[in-house]
C-alpha cells in the first residue's frame, strides 16, 4: 500500500469539512482546539492517508500540502 | 511562498500553487469560490502563462480575487467585466485574458454586456459562478435563484407569476454564433473540480486560435446565503440545482 501524510497549514483552515468528506480513507477530522481565526481546523486522525490528494483538491483555501511516499525513499528537494 | 516543509522519505505530490498569493481568502468556510481561484490559477501556472494573463474582477463576493490571483488584474464597474476584458483582449491581443464574475453581476446588472461580448465573439474566457444568489450583499434573489429558494428578498420562496423563472443564461449565449465553447461544470466533488479544470484548460488553449468566446459556468454553493454547512450545501447543490443547470459541454468544438 502506497503510504502518504499530508500537512495542514492550521491558520488558514477554515473547518469546513470538505476535505473530511473528499477522503476516501477516512482519515481528517476537526481538531478539538481553534485557531486564531476561531475554526477547528482538519487534522489527520489515524495513518491510513495514501496520499491520493482528493483532500486537497476540494479545500477552497488551499490549506493542504500532500506528500507521498518516495519512489526511492529519500529526502527530497522540493521544486516550484 | 511559503515552501512547504521537507518530510524524509516522502516527496509534495500537491501543494498550492506559486500563481495564488499568500493571502489568505476572505471567502466563508467552504465557498466554491476560493475552489474555482485555485483551479484557474493551476491551469495558468501548469501552461506557464503567468506573465501572459490577465484577469478580470467583478463586483460581488469574489470583488478581492485581484489580491488572490498572481497575474495582472484589473477590477471593473458591477456587470462590466467582460467589456472591460474586451478591450484589454483587443489592445494586447497576445495575453490570455479572461473575466471572472458571479451571476448577480453577470446575469443581472451586467446582461447587455455578458450578451454583447459573447455575440462579438471576443477571445476571452468568460468565468461565472452561478451559485443562485447576491451574496455580498446579503442573499438577495439573483435572476438564477431557482423556482420555490427562500432568499431574503423571497422569504416565502421564488415564484414565477411575480419573479419569473430561473436563467439560464448559459443556454441563451451557446445560441449565439460568437460563442466557441459553452460548458457547465462545478466544483463540489474532486471529479467535478478536475473535469471542470480541464474545460479551463481547454478555454486558455481556444483563446491562441482567436475562434471565438470560451464560456465556463460554474454551478457553485453559497453556503451563508444558502445558510447551510458547506457539505449540506453540496448535496443540496446536487439535488436541486442540477436537475435545472444539468452539467456538461452545450456547446463544444468539432475536434
Ligand atoms: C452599480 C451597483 N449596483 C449594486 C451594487 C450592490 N451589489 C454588490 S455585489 C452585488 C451582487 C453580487 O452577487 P453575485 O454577482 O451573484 O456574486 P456573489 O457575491 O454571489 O459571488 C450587488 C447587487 C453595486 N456594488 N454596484
Ligand atoms: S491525501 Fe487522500 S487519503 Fe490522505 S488525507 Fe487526503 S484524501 Fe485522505
Ligand atoms: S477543506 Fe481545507 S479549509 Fe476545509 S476543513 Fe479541510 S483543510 Fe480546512
Ligand atoms: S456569501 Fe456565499 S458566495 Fe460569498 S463568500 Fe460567503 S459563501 Fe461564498
Amino acid at each position: 500500500m502506497i503510504r502518504g501524510t499530508i500537512v495542514v497549514d492550521t491558520q488558514i483552515c477554515k473547518g469546513c469539512e470538505l476535505c473530511i468528506t473528499a477522503c476516501p480513507q477516512d482519515c481528517l477530522e476537526l481538531s478539538p482546539g481553534l485557531n486564531q481565526k476561531g475554526y477547528r481546523y482538519a487534522q489527520l486522525k489515524n495513518d491510513t492517508c495514501t496520499g491520493c490528494v482528493n483532500c486537497a483538491i476540494v479545500c477552497p483555501d488551499c490549506a493542504i500540502t500532500v506528500y507521498r511516499q518516495a519512489k526511492k525513499p529519500r529526502s527530497v528537494a522540493v521544486t516550484a | 511562498m511559503k515552501e512547504p516543509d521537507v518530510i524524509e522519505g516522502m516527496e509534495v505530490v500537491y501543494r498550492k500553487p506559486q500563481t495564488l498569493t499568500a493571502t489568505p481568502m476572505h471567502y466563508c468556510p467552504g465557498c466554491s469560490h476560493g475552489v474555482v481561484h485555485k483551479i484557474l490559477m493551476e491551469v495558468v501556472d501548469e501552461m506557464g502563462i503567468q506573465d501572459k494573463t490577465v484577469g478580470v474582477a467583478p463586483v460581488g463576493c469574489s470583488v478581492f480575487a485581484y489580491d488572490y490571483m498572481n497575474v495582472d488584474m484589473q477590477e471593473a464597474a458591477h456587470g462590466r467585466a467582460s467589456a472591460v476584458a474586451t478591450g484589454i483582449r483587443r489592445v494586447l491581443p497576445d495575453t490570455y485574458v479572461f473575466a471572472y464574475q458571479g451571476d448577480g453581476d453577470l446575469a443581472a446588472i451586467g446582461t447587455g454586456e455578458t450578451v454583447h461580448t459573447v455575440n462579438r465573439g471576443e477571445n476571452i474566457l468568460m468565468v461565472f459562478i452561478n451559485n443562485g444568489i447576491y451574496g455580498m450583499t446579503g442573499g438577495q434573489m439573483a435572476p438564477t435563484s431557482l423556482l420555490g429558494m427562500k432568499t431574503s428578498t423571497s422569504p416565502y420562496g421564488r415564484e414565477a407569476a411575480v419573479n419569473g423563472y430561473p436563467l439560464r443564461i448559459t443556454e441563451l449565449l451557446a445560441q449565439l454564433p460568437g460563442a466557441y465553447y459553452v460548458t457547465r461544470q462545478s466544483v463540489h466533488t474532486t471529479a467535478a473540480v478536475r473535469k471542470c479544470k480541464k474545460a479551463i484548460e481547454a478555454s486558455f488553449r481556444y483563446q491562441t486560435e482567436k475562434r471565438g468566446t470560451c464560456f465556463i459556468e460554474v454551478v457553485a454553493n453559497c453556503p451563508s446565503g444558502w445558510k447551510m454547512t458547506p457539505n449540506e450545501a453540496n448535496d443540496w447543490l446536487e439535488k436541486n440545482m442540477f436537475p435545472y443547470y444539468p452539467i456538461g459541454d452545450i456547446k463544444a468544438p468539432k475536434q
